[in-house]
């Protein structure tokens, strides 16, 4: 098991936010945290972020405590966190400060190419698309070579274009790096795109709803019977009908 | 045309300069033309340069030192909320005592020279510095320094590689305006304490024979030099580092 979430719970002043989640993610797994807005998703990523403390439980890598940040998994804000003062290559480079000139000038190159930033090596953030910067920030993330990745609803300042071409790009390197993922999103369709298994969190405070493994290879056709069926389900569980 | 525009307005304002001295006999105003020819006369006199230098030199070391203490001591009060609340009385009691209500202590301190200069000029300068540097580290994206302290950074470290690029810009804008207090603030403690500067020009001048040509002279050197300094703090803030911090997107 790589990542175990333990009876985890929080509360904000009086609020409660989070009542026991427990969960178990494997090795190389892509996951979906599910939920509607206000539904603690994005606590309990700052939780196994190490970023908060929860008020009950525990959070476990590899069998270790988590207990703060720590540079083998790295959280993918919303493409504003990229450093808006560094240039796309020293962005990339930011967290290789313990490698060889020669090996983070490699690793920069690589990952450059990776993402699809080739000629935007001098640029700055501020000359980059949101699509760009969403990438940069992944490379980013992936340069420093971590066994897990969070991203925390990284799309959702993307026109929709651009937010189904990141998923598909996002898939390519999920299957060249083999990481394991935590992703937030309130997309039910992103999450049946992208998801090895979906958790759908209730409405405040958030509790795991149900486990929905999405059984269907990659890439995936969103006609196919199977895909909808799959979506319906979780709008479902969601209680949501969709029609407009 | 948009670029005759100030030209024009500083003609017409020596016209009318001009035109007052000249319909008021016996004043003791000079004109533009008269203190023009003072600003050359202390040229050819050789304290043009000297005075020029002197003002500079103490602007610019009460400046250094102001910096080098409200930096360092703004990102602490900007991290360390219980610091920030227990000197923020203080600090706010002193904001509004001008500088120059400092001159006696500065006498009785270090005596009449040039280090009590610096020192007016380090304590105008030292305040909106700190504040200006708190302000920043408030306003720095909580996102970003997630992402430092993700990717292992904590202590000097962090400050350098994430707290300090990201106040830079809102930093020189608060360097700059503080710039334009030290140098309002140099003149000030000229008049007291020393024998030489421009701000010395201009009291020395009406002292030693009402020589108000000289004092407009000095008026005229303290704008045009406030007005370099400023477009050269201006510079900074095209850095490629900082540019992200002016533009919008």
């Amino acid at each position: 098991m790589k990542v175990a979430f333990r009876n985890i719970s929080m509360t904000f002043g009086n609020v409660k936010v989070l009542e026991d989640i427990n969960l178990d993610v494997r090795e190389g797994e892509l996951i979906c945290l599910l939920g509607p807005s206000g539904c603690g998703k994005s606590t309990l990523l700052n939780i196994v972020g190490g970023f908060i403390a929860p008020a009950e439980g525990e959070v476990t890598i590899d069998g270790e405590r988590v207990t703060g940040p720590d540079p083998r998994r790295i959280f993918v804000f919303q493409e504003r966190g990229v450093f808006p003062w560094l240039t796309v290559e020293q962005n990339i480079g930011f967290g290789l400060f313990r490698q060889t000139d020669k090996e983070k000038a490699e690793r920069i190159a690589y990952y450059i190419q990776l993402v699809g930033l080739l000629g935007f090596e001098k640029s700055y953030p501020r000359e980059l698309s949101g699509g760009m910067k969403q990438r940069l920030e992944v490379a980013r993330a992936l340069a420093v070579n971590p066994d897990v990745l969070y991203l925390d609803e990284p799309f959702g300042a993307l026109d929709s274009i651009t937010r189904l071409q990141m998923r598909r790009e996002l898939l390519r390197i999920w299957e060249a790096e083999k990481k394991t993922i935590l992703f937030v999103t309130h997309d039910i369709e992103e999450s049946v795109q992208l998801a090895d298994r979906v958790v759908v969190l209730s409405a405040r405070p958030g509790r795991v709803r149900r486990i929905v493994e999405i059984d269907i290879p990659h890439p995936r056709d969103l006609s196919d019977p199977r895909y909808i069926k799959l979506r319906d389900v979780i709008f479902g569980e969601i209680g949501l009908a969709h029609q407009v | 045309m948009r670029r005759f525009l100030p030209l024009t307005g500083i003609a017409v304002f020596v016209a009318v300069w001009q035109l007052a001295v000249v319909s008021s006999p016996g004043t003791l105003v000079p004109t533009p033309w008269q203190s023009l020819r003072a600003i050359v006369e202390l040229g050819e006199k050789g304290l043009l340069v000297r005075y020029i230098v002197a003002s500079l030199f103490r602007v610019t070391w009460g400046y250094l030192a102001a910096l080098a203490i409200a930096v360092p001591l703004g990102v602490l009060l900007g991290l360390w909320r219980r610091g920030e609340h227990a000197l923020n009385p203080i600090l706010q009691l002193l904001r509004p005592i001008s500088p120059l209500a400092w001159i006696p202590m500065a006498i009785l301190w270090f005596g009449v020279g040039d280090v009590s200069a610096m020192f007016l000029i380090f304590l105008a300068s030292v305040l909106p510095l700190t504040l200006a540097t708190m302000h920043a580290v408030h306003n720095i994206e909580g996102v970003h320094l997630a992402a430092g302290r993700n990717f292992g950074l904590t202590g000097p470290e962090l400050v350098r590689s994430v707290i300090v690029p990201a106040i830079l810009p809102q930093l020189i804008v608060g360097m700059r305006l503080t710039a334009g207090i030290a140098w309002l603030v140099v003149v000030a403690a000229e008049m007291i304490a020393v024998n030489s500067g421009l701000g010395f020009l201009i009291v020395d001048a009406r002292n030693a024979g009402n020589r108000y040509d000289l004092v407009v002279a000095g008026m005229i050197l303290i704008g045009v030099i406030g007005v370099v300094l400023d477009l050269l703090m201006r510079r900074l803030e095209r850095l490629p580092g900082v540019r992200w911090g002016y533009v919008t997107e």
